[in-house]
């Protein structure tokens, strides 16, 4: 993956640079030396690494505002970062911008059960949400695998998912307002404890913008009254396509289970070691959970149950148990962890039209073969959003390559049955350049020009979501 | 004068409330319309089935979209079916409702309170953002919307989001898309996240209550795990007298089971009276326990009287408050109070009511002259308001997509 070279006329400023923004906020939130931008160096696609020129972690929104104003004035790029969770180099440096992290702004500033709404500053964790208001009864919804880490800005520029949108919608769906600071220094609020836009949805554009359009320094959030209980089941069977097919039984039957996972043979066998939780010896594996009072959830799992029996499955499991439940949800929630153990991993985030299912794991089994290299397959079934894990080597030159390689295949394949290149990982830098696959020219030029209107120089994260072919005469006007 | 290409069509076809002798363009293909757009210099009014004629009066020829219909791909397995623009909305309810789905969002039909006819189609639902009260719990339309295809005021045919649930593919301009009024583009196609139909619904009245107890109750009941798909209250009911109301939806034992909660929760609010109806018993708006909910999401307590209509988006406890200011001659509150109907005499300034709140107000129902006088969408702070006509020029340089239909400079 190429990130533009560094503007040596920015670099040359940057003592410059930093006397500014040490001007404007407290001394330790302003780190300009090598041992501490090195930190800042990548987010969770470790593959890319590049220290960035300053680092600043303001914690007000007034502060944010102070820095984008001086960094628009003198021309620096400026690179938002969440918690540093993207898998998609979303928060990846280059040598001559400015990161600006929210980790400081990270209080919750009103919680209101009567209108079911939170607000908090963006640097707040998603889990840290559900924790200001479960002892109430409340949560929020969106749950990324990486929720006990990644930060709601983060969430909200990447329009984050999780495991439990097939019922409660993502990101986009759970936003009700930001308050949005502009790269010219512009303070605007979008949305808030009321529905839907006056005029144009902003809020809608701004959310799953990659920190391009702006920055968000404080989100209204929905929030949600927990329900009276969850319980899943746990279905084997001996291929995919029989997996596949009883997914889209189950939806058209009726219920709306709020998660249905699915893991195959590798990621079974790769975690059953890791976490030892139980699970069958089968090809194929499904995690279906669904909510209500106990009365609920046993009339819901009998018509999934039904539905299963069908298609005979190898192993059919319905929680008894607190402990039951957890150990089902253990495979799956260590899946990840898992196969890191055994090898490196490059994580994919395609999705598929459910319907397409059998057919892209049967190709993609073969494209396993073609490339020389194993893949898992773990992922939401209901929606189909998957994450094939392709296994290579770091340490054997060219490994990556190849890796990279197959899994532009996959998103490939995805974008031919109908999907897309990513359901909720975000473009960054790693789908950058794959866009033409699944967009016109012109598509793309729309999108750029909208960001146009929010940041007319590109100084916002201006080297992500677009093939820098295509970016590159709106760039270099910044220089 | 040139000779008219055959796609453009004289006389003119009957559009709705406001006709004007002008000719009517009606394109066909996305092709067609692409060209069409490529070549418009002067202004058009972008049309569905014309019964929802919200917005700033518009002059220009009629570009109607009433002949790109047809479903393009249903998958009942997948939740998800892709329609042209122009299909009649029964159309597409109907080829759900054989499969037991269902559009989440509830589109209201906004003939009977405009006073309009013609065929509501999907592309007017989206381009106005329609939701009903299951708004609340499964999000408005713009959340059902999964991808579009439109082409923009230059002519370019664009596509964005897609047909799965999960995309973060570049910038979300389905959201943006949804509620631009045919502004910003005239859409083509449309793709939803579709839900499965409900074997039972139940219905509780509470009967009686002041406009801030209504407000609490419903507080109450939509923060509870009974998961209420709708919430409204009128002080004039059916019968004239103030109901609150609350919808549960689910399989029949559930249903039940949710509804005795509730009616034990709401307790301190007085008897709920449960009404239960099963699918199986009913069309899709029957009698009883979907016929109310047809009532409140057409409001059609404010059919037939007359005056202005006004749609507020607020916070939920501040609506009460908001209304005891109006002076209305009617009002409704659905969305657990979140969304106020109001009802007031002709050419009222409901904004300078109401001064600085937390929310939006768009002038639904008014005279040609009111929605002339007064901005028809609710004013926008200097800074929104400039990104909003920075993208309308971005997406229609030529100005000539509903031009001033918004208001301001969009």
């Amino acid at each position: 993956m190429e990130m533009p070279t560094p503007d040596p006329a920015i670099l040359a400023k940057k003592s410059a640079v930093v006397a500014r923004l040490t001007s404007v906020l407290p001394k330790d939130a302003v780190i300009h030396e090598e041992a501490g931008t090195r930190a800042y160096e990548c987010d969770a696609l470790t593959a890319y690494k590049c220290p960035p020129m300053v680092v600043v972690l303001p914690s007000t929104t007034q502060e944010v505002v102070a820095v984008l104003k001086i960094c628009n004035e003198m021309g620096v790029p400026v690179v938002p970062r969440g918690s540093g969770t993207s898998l998609a180099g979303g928060a990846l440096p280059t040598a001559d911008s400015v990161i600006l992290g929210v980790a400081r702004l990270n209080d919750v500033l009103e919680t209101d059960y009567q209108n079911r709404i939170i607000r908090v500053q963006s640097g707040r964790t998603n889990l840290s949400v559900t924790g200001a208001v479960e002892e109430d009864g409340f949560f929020y919804a969106p749950d990324p695998s990486s929720q006990l880490a990644c930060a709601i800005a983060g969430n909200i520029a990447m329009n984050s998912g999780g495991a439990h949108c097939l019922k409660y919608g993502v990101t986009t769906n759970n936003l009700l307002g930001v308050t949005l600071v502009t790269m010219d220094g512009q303070v605007m609020e979008i949305g808030g404890a009321h529905l839907d836009a006056a005029g144009y949805d902003l809020l809608g554009l701004v959310c799953g913008s990659e920190g391009q359009l702006g920055v968000v320094t404080e989100a209204t959030l929905r929030i949600l009254p927990k329900p009276e209980g969850a319980r899943p089941v746990l279905i084997g069977f001996d291929d995919n396509e029989t997996a596949g097919a009883c997914v889209a039984d189950i939806i058209k039957a009726g219920v709306l289970p709020v998660a249905i996972e699915f893991m195959d043979r590798l990621c079974i066998e790769t975690t059953e070691k890791f976490a030892n939780a139980g699970y069958p010896d089968c090809n194929a594996l499904l995690i279906v959970e669904v909510e209500g009072s106990e009365a609920e959830i046993d009339e819901q799992l009998g018509v999934i149950l039904q539905i299963a029996r069908k298609y005979d499955p190898v192993e059919l499991r319905e929680s008894k148990s607190a402990e039951e439940s957890a150990k089902i949800w253990l495979g799956r929630k260590s899946a990840f962890g898992a196969v890191g153990q055994i090898n490196d991993y490059m994580c994919l985030d395609g999705t598929i039209p459910v319907s397409s299912l059998p057919y892209v794991l049967r190709r993609i089994g073969e494209m396993s073969k073609e490339f020389g290299l194993e893949v898992g397959n773990v992922f939401h079934a209901g929606d189909g959003n998957m994450h094939p894990l392709i296994l290579f080597d770091a340490n054997k030159p060219g490994d990556l390559e190849i890796c990279e390689a197959f899994g532009a295949e996959i998103l490939k394949l995805c974008v031919e049955v109908g999907g897309c290149l990513t359901g909720e990982h975000g473009v960054g830098i790693e789908k950058r350049d794959l866009m033409t696959a699944q967009f016109t020219p012109e598509d793309l030029e729309l999108q750029m020009q909208v960001k146009d209107v929010f940041d007319p120089a590109w100084l916002l994260n201006p080297a992500k979501v677009f093939p820098l072919e295509a970016s590159a005469s709106r760039r270099t006007l910044a220089a | 004068m040139q000779a008219r290409p055959a796609h453009i069509r004289n006389p003119v076809k009957n559009l709705g409330a406001e006709k004007e002798q002008a000719a009517v363009l009606t394109p066909e293909t996305e092709i067609e319309l692409a060209e069409m757009l490529s070549a418009a210099s002067a202004p058009l009014r972008v049309q569905g089935g014309g019964t929802r004629p919200i917005g700033r009066p518009v002059v220009g020829e009629v570009l109607s979209m009433a002949d790109m219909r047809g479903i393009e791909l249903y998958e009942p397995g997948a939740l998800t079916i892709v329609v042209k623009a122009g299909t009649p909305l029964a159309d597409v309810e109907a080829a759900l409702a054989a499969e037991n789905q269902r559009l989440p969002f509830e589109p209201m039909d906004h003939r009977s309170l405009m006073g309009t006819e013609g065929v509501p189609t999907i592309g007017g639902v989206v381009a106005a953002n329609v939701s009903g009260p299951r708004r609340i719990q499964a999000g408005a339309c713009r959340d059902s919307l999964i991808g579009v295809r439109f082409v923009d005021g230059r002519g370019r045919i664009m596509k964005n989001g897609g047909r799965v649930m999960k995309n973060v593919t570049g910038y979300d301009l389905v959201k943006l898309m949804a509620g631009s009024y045919g502004t910003l583009g005239v859409l083509s196609e449309l793709s939803f996240k579709v839900l499965p139909g409900v074997a039972a619904t139940a219905c509780l009245r509470l009967r009686g209550l002041d406009d801030e107890t209504a407000v609490a109750a419903m507080a109450a009941a939509l923060g509870s795990p009974f998961e209420v798909s709708g919430a409204a209250h009128t002080p004039n009911g059916p019968d004239g007298d103030p109901v609150t109301m609350l919808r549960v939806e689910g399989f029949e034992a559930s249903v039940a089971y949710r509804a005795g909660r509730l009616q034990a929760l709401l307790d301190p609010f007085g008897q709920a009276e449960i009404e239960t109806r099963l699918a199986a018993d009913q069309g899709a708006f029957g009698a009883g326990a979907g016929a109310i909910w047809r009532w409140v999401r057409d409001v059609d307590g404010f059919k037939g009287k007359d005056g202005d209509v006004w749609r507020i988006s607020v916070k939920p406890t501040d609506a009460p408050g908001l209304v005891a200011k109006l002076d209305a001659r009617d009002v409704l509150y659905d969305w657990g109070g979140g969304l106020v109907w109001a009802l007031v005499p002709g050419g009222t300034d409901l904004r300078a009511k109401l001064v600085d709140f937390a929310g939006h107000a768009t002038l639904i129902r008014a005279s040609k002259d009111t929605r002339a006088r007064l901005p028809v969408f609710h004013p926008e702070a200097a800074p929104i308001a400039a990104l909003s006509a920075g993208l309308r020029k971005q997406f229609d340089p030529k100005g000539i997509l509903n031009p001033g239909l918004m208001g301001g400079e969009v």
